[in-house]
């Protein structure tokens, strides 16, 4: 947790300096019969951010927040590997998106997290897995006129297009 | 009598057809991402404000809002029945709840919460009706220092009656107002903060990116972490002769659900308060003033009965700054906030004058959202214990394929979906580390309010911070904004004035 804590807060340090740095593009200081600058506003608080991490710094040297204290670890195991499996079937799903369209990436997501993280039968699988992308068409392309990234499955839309739009 | 006319044209609105079906959908959704552990009011109104885009704005704030509500609601189903608070706002329900659900009484606990909860709805409504237009019309009158003000209060709650660290909370305030002024800059015209030269951020960084990834995908993954351990639901037997006797209990409670609708009422008006802190201080009120407080934490009705009514209370209460001052008072209205501004409203005091079909139809809907909740929540308690049953292993994809498509959805560009994608992780990890997220949520919907704010009122004191000391109202409200700033730290000093003195002594 201590280590986590501090690799955060600097991590959030050089974000913060980099914020500042990237708010001097445009003027920060005061224009004449325009007010402050475009970069004014953001740069101050990006250097209220820098104030904040240099705080949370100095608590976790003196050792004076909850968590700066804490000696269980960040994150056990067990956990690491299960939430690095979601996230990284989530960065999958949305990476085959621009590939293959969103309800492809979409059915093959739902495929792989229900049938296999939560071990539901075939059945139950299949159901998720061709509903929601049915449902979501209808939703959105049909009735909200928000088309959805469809990638190298576009042509196969082309005649449900013709029967529903 | 003005506004009972108002408030009628407002029922009119709320049971036209389309609005009325919105409502019961609303209330059974809100019903339903109440109970589930893991989602609340919050996420439920992030992950679905996408959806509105099908209907005109009066029809989606009143499906919001009957979510809002019926979270409100659902929220005590899973504090009782699996001892786990379905939503943050349900956990003093836990404290007598879950006894009561262990000694056989769960229909009790839920027939009591249902009906406070329609208690704090209702009293906090009327209040609500009461309140808003006068202080509206007084509204009318700020200028942008005034509102300056009003925002620096906002966030000076946080830090100064909020319960997390300081510093974190600085920082998240600052990052969600930064984050907002990615894109153009509105007064000089040019881009800026383009991370990296990405061309995606010319468009500017929408709330509900933000909003979706740290309530839709970060939530998840905290829940999916703490969640590993087997839930076990507790037996509700229900019959008609027990609920009328769980009904003829309550009359000995009602003292209890006043004090919780107007406890719960004043301190969701607060930004940093809201809903959670205003059911946990109801429960301390209850407990002091019993006769009995003893009984406790042991399964009191009074237990249930006073955080039920004061988190639906807060609910409405926190509306009231949002539809009257266009300042949210809970991360939720502030998504809400953020939705009226894709729909092309402009929030603010000038609502109740340019919209009042949208400000009435909303008041009138929360009467009819209350109604509905309360029937729909006591007829279909079997349908809710078999939902908590449900397995997170489907409920979780199914809510992150919703996050991917609602982060596409309002621009329909796939750089948002990436970066929500970075906001949910970033924003889980550092909610692991205590970092406040409310505050960075309710700063990126300020943020582009805030700045031409500040800009406009250095302009027209040439530069001067003056300006919001010497205008009266402003002035008044900067008093209260360092007040409320300077507490902590008053805190901080007496506390370590007296840790001294006793050490001292020692």
């Amino acid at each position: 947790m201590r280590r986590a804590e501090l690799v955060m807060a600097l991590v959030m340090a050089a974000f913060s300096a980099y914020l500042m740095w990237k708010s001097t593009e445009l003027p920060i200081g005061w224009i004449p019969d325009e007010g402050p600058g475009g970069g004014a506003f953001s740069f101050w608080l990006a250097a209220v951010m820098l104030i904040s991490c240099i705080a949370i710094l100095i608590r976790w040297v003196r050792r004076t927040s909850p968590v700066a204290q804490s000696t269980e670890p960040y994150m056990d195991r067990q956990s690491l590997v299960l939430i690095a499996i979601v996230a990284g079937s989530l960065t999958a799903m949305i990476a085959l998106i621009h590939v293959v369209g969103a309800y492809l990436a979409v059915a093959l997501f739902l495929v792989f997290y229900v049938r296999f993280l939560g071990r539901h039968s075939w059945r139950v699988t299949l159901a998720l897995a061709v509903g929601t992308p049915i449902f979501t068409f209808f939703f959105f392309d049909v009735n909200l006129r928000i088309f959805l990234p469809k990638g190298i499955t576009e042509p196969l839309f082309y005649p449900l297009y013709e029967i529903f739009l | 009598m003005e506004i009972l006319g108002h408030l009628l044209d407002g029922f009119a609105i709320a049971f036209e057809f389309q609005n009325l079906l919105l409502v019961i959908i609303g209330v059974t959704v809100g019903l339903f991402v109440g109970a589930m552990p893991g989602l609340g009011s919050v996420n439920g109104v992030a992950i679905l404000l996408p959806v509105t885009f099908a209907v005109p704005p009066t029809g989606a704030i009143i499906f919001l809002a009957a979510i809002y509500y019926g979270a409100m609601y659902g929220g005590a189903i899973s504090s009782i029945m699996l001892g786990i608070p379905g939503a943050s706002t349900a956990v003093a329900t836990t404290f007598d709840g879950r006894p009561l659900a262990l000694q056989g009484k769960a229909d009790h606990a839920l027939i009591a919460a249902a009906t406070a909860s329609f208690a704090g709805g209702t009293i906090s409504v009327i209040l609500f009706t009461l309140f808003a237009p006068p202080l509206a019309a007084v509204a009318l009158a700020f200028g942008s220092p005034e509102i300056f003000a009003l925002m620096m209060l906002a966030f000076a709650t946080f830090i100064g009656l909020g319960s997390d660290d300081i510093p974190k909370t600085i920082f998240s305030i600052c990052i969600g107002l930064v984050l907002s002024t990615v894109g153009y800059d509105v007064i000089s015209g040019e881009p800026r903060l383009l991370f990296l030269d990405i061309t995606g951020f010319l468009h500017g960084i929408n709330f509900l990116v933000l909003a979706i990834g740290i309530y839709g995908i970060g939530e998840m993954l905290w829940t999916i972490e703490t969640s590993q351990g087997k839930m076990t639901v507790s037996q509700a037997t229900l019959s008609i002769s027990r609920f009328f006797d769980g009904m003829r209990k309550l009359t000995g409670s009602i003292k209890t659900m006043l004090m919780g609708s107007f406890l719960g009422y004043f301190v969701g008006i607060l930004p940093a308060a809201g809903a959670t802190p205003g059911s946990l201080m109801a429960y301390g009120v209850a407990k002091t003033m019993a006769k009995d407080p003893a009984s406790y934490g042991k399964g009191n009705v009074d237990g249930v009965v006073a955080p039920e009514a004061a988190n639906n209370a807060a609910s409405t209460g926190s509306m009231l700054p949002m539809i009257t001052l266009g300042i949210p008072g809970s991360p939720t209205t502030a998504i809400l906030l953020g939705g009226m501004v894709i729909w092309g409203l402009e929030p603010g005091p000038r609502m109740f004058i340019e919209q009042t079909e949208f400000v009435w139809g909303l008041i009138g809907s929360l009467y009819v959202a209350n109604l509905f909740s309360v029937i729909i929540n006591l007829a279909f308690i079997p349908v809710f214990l078999w939902v908590l049953r449900l397995p997170f292993t489907i409920l979780a994809p199914m809510i992150f394929v919703a996050c991917v498509i609602g982060g596409f959805a309002p621009i329909q560009d796939m750089h948002d979906v990436w970066l929500m994608l970075i906001f949910g992780v970033v924003g889980y990890l550092m909610r692991k580390l205590d970092y406040p997220m409310a505050p960075a949520v309710l700063a990126i919907v300020l943020g582009p309010l805030a700045e031409p704010a500040l800009r406009q009122s250095l302009l027209i004191s040439d530069g001067s911070f003056a300006i919001f000391f010497e205008r009266p109202i402003s002035g008044g409200i900067m008093a209260v904004t360092i007040f409320v700033f300077v507490l902590p730290i008053y805190r901080a000093i007496r506390t370590r004035l007296r840790g001294s003195s006793a050490g001292g002594a020692a």
